[in-house]
């Protein structure tokens, strides 16, 4: 069952449940933000609107700085506002950065100890009709073996504000994922933010489920199909990877004894990579891995994508299914 | 910026000297590094550090200071010689280069050493840095200039392009940059591997103003800067031509000397040569 505690959205499974895109919590946060703290500055590349940083353009003008189709010059003029004690945010679509500008990121921001935070936005297959060149699925990958950044990524629109907000008070970059479409409010305001946090409880589980960003979605759904067929599982919301919240990971476990692991994003190096390591030196376990694998996808409506490239609930209960009798 | 006078001038001569010698013997210990570039950047090294900048060496994080940022990393031996030279840390310390637990990294690393502005090897990066800097020092309404160096052959980047685009659309006039015009880089001649020319036309078309001054000329070069900092509508770039290796004959205009160390035996040949060059300015000037 949903767990009590963290006052998630009681309609979650509800069909009139309201669906909004991760990046709309993105930019009311920047907004916020801008009120808050002067230091704090946007800048983007040529994609204002469809990132949502127009709200924070419109209000505060003279911080916001538009660089044109030109990710390279965005990460690294960035890094010279943030060593002069700004807060800048990066935003484009995460194939583009920091996937173009990856070594500029790494040189200039990573290695350089610059506070920057990095929005990288249409992530995931459910990204849709832009096709595999639009939809970043191996973002994670190419940013989590950079030391010393924060990864955010939220699972509905309500947890990115927070995501985003909670992204300052970290003392170094972040990275923060956020997706094009529409995906239902999971979360409430009074839910609080936490690294890992244990969406579906039961008594005797078999499996426990890590999904992260709007996957949860999917995790829950299958949590609930399965407790129809006396299949118990945990499912937890990694809502950062990096760095990761071991103890939290490593407890639940050692409840559940076996693993699967969900995210819209390549099965390499990702979530499902992240977690795999750190069973394989303190607690190796049976796993199966939800996610692209090790293919693009194409253009079509997300649920088929969902569906085609086995990613949807119907995957992630195989999947279980497939891990309880190992 | 103070006026230069004479003997000023000539003293600055003499440090751009030593700074040469202390190059070469650190390039030496070393074992590895670059030769040319830093040797035909000391005259501009030595103005920036002796009489350009307004900086504090013993307190290198002031808010205030000037920055100069240093894009084409692969030159910081010349840095690191005024740096140690200007008193930011010892001149013994330069013999660390490139060895385990040194600060002064074979590319320049922010965090490791104060008083450096930005970490830099990969190239085009620079001046976007710069902008950074200077961005905030608008919004903060600080006074504090921003120099960036950078390479002839890193005008080959993208990324510099995509700077230069926004420099110039900002009007970031407390940014001034200098090019080291020495025509060479690590294959081979600019013009044979990546032509430029014509370089000042390029940055007239993308509205900045453009100085060009002979960049192992101090006198010319402190002119030069102050000529640029009286631009306020655009940002002001200095094509500084200089010589690869200046003051090692054999090493002078050669792109074989871009990327490599001396050995021994040429370090003292190269060391003879600076011991007369230092001879003849004295005497110049007396």
């Amino acid at each position: 069952m949903l767990n009590p505690y963290l006052k998630l959205n009681p309609k979650v499974f509800d069909k009139e449940n309201v669906q909004k895109p991760t990046r709309d919590g993105f930019g009311d946060a920047l907004v916020e933000l801008g009120e808050k703290n002067e230091n704090v500055v946007v800048l983007t590349a040529d994609l204002s609107e469809s990132t949502r940083t127009d709200g924070f353009e419109k209000k505060f003008p003279e911080r916001f700085f538009e660089a044109g189709v030109a990710e390279q010059n965005m990460a690294a003029v960035a890094a010279g506002l943030a060593v002069s004690g700004k807060i800048p945010f990066i935003s484009s679509y995460a194939t583009f950065s920091p996937g173009k500008n990856w070594e500029t990121i790494r040189t200039t921001i990573i290695y350089n100890q610059a506070s920057v935070k990095i929005a990288g936005h249409h992530s995931g297959v459910i990204t849709g009709p832009d096709g595999s060149t639009h939809q970043a699925t191996e973002d994670i990958a190419i940013v989590r073996s950079w030391p010393g950044i924060q990864i955010l990524v939220p699972c509905d629109a309500i947890e990115a504000k927070k995501a985003t907000i909670e992204s300052v008070k970290f003392k170094g970059p972040s990275y923060l994922r956020f997706t094009r479409e529409k995906t239902p409010i999971i979360t409430t305001e009074q839910t609080s933010f936490k690294p890992v946090s244990l969406f579906w409880t039961s008594e005797v589980p078999r499996a426990v489920i890590f999904a992260t960003g709007h996957m949860i979605y999917h995790a829950l759904l299958a949590a609930r199909e399965l407790e129809k067929e006396k299949i118990e599982v945990l499912v937890a919301n990694v809502a950062q990877i990096k760095p990761l919240d071991e103890k939290t990971i490593l407890d639940l476990v050692k409840k559940a004894g076996k693993v699967v692991t969900v995210e819209d994003h390549q099965i390499m190096g990702g979530l499902g990579g992240a977690i795999s390591e750190l069973l394989a030196k303190h607690s190796p376990a049976p796993m199966e891995f939800v996610g692209l694998q090790d293919t693009f996808a194409e253009s079509g409506k997300p649920q088929e994508l969902m569906e085609k490239y086995k990613m949807d609930h119907k995957a992630i209960i195989s999947a279980v299914k497939k891990v309880v009798r190992r | 910026m103070e006026e230069l006078h004479d003997d000023k001038l000539k003293k600055l001569e003499e440090i751009a000297v030593k700074t040469r010698q202390l190059i070469i013997e650190t390039l030496v210990e070393a074992g590895s590094g670059h030769s040319a570039g830093p040797l035909g950047m000391a005259d501009i090294f030595t103005a920036f550090y002796f009489h350009i900048l307004n900086h504090k060496p013993d307190e290198p994080d002031w808010p205030d200071r000037d920055r100069l940022v240093l894009s084409n990393g692969h030159i910081c031996p010349v840095r690191y010689t005024s740096m140690a030279l200007a008193g930011y840390f010892p001149v013994s310390e330069l013999k660390t280069l490139r060895k385990i637990n040194s600060r002064l990294q074979g590319h320049p690393h922010r965090t490791s050493l104060p008083g450096l502005e930005t970490t830099s090897g990969p190239l085009g990066e620079g001046i976007s840095q710069g902008i950074g800097m200077a961005l905030a020092a608008k919004l903060d309404n600080k006074k504090y200039h921003v120099y960036c160096i950078a390479s002839d052959g890193e005008q080959e980047e993208g990324n510099t392009w995509e700077a230069i685009m926004f420099a110039a659309k900002y009007k970031v006039n407390n940014l001034t940059l200098v090019i080291d015009r020495n025509n060479i880089q690590i294959d081979g001649f600019t013009e044979n591997i990546m032509p430029l020319e014509s370089l000042k036309a390029k940055y007239e078309a993308f509205n900045w103003e453009v100085l060009e001054v002979d960049g192992n000329n101090i006198r010319a070069f402190v002119d030069a800067i102050r000529q640029a900092r009286a631009v306020f509508e655009k940002p002001t770039v200095i094509i500084a031509h200089t010589i690869p290796g200046k003051g090692v004959d054999f090493m002078e205009n050669d792109f074989n000397w871009h990327g490599k160390s001396p050995n021994l035996e040429e370090a003292k040949i190269a060391l003879k040569e600076l011991r007369t060059l230092q001879g003849k300015i004295v005497s110049e000037h007396q």
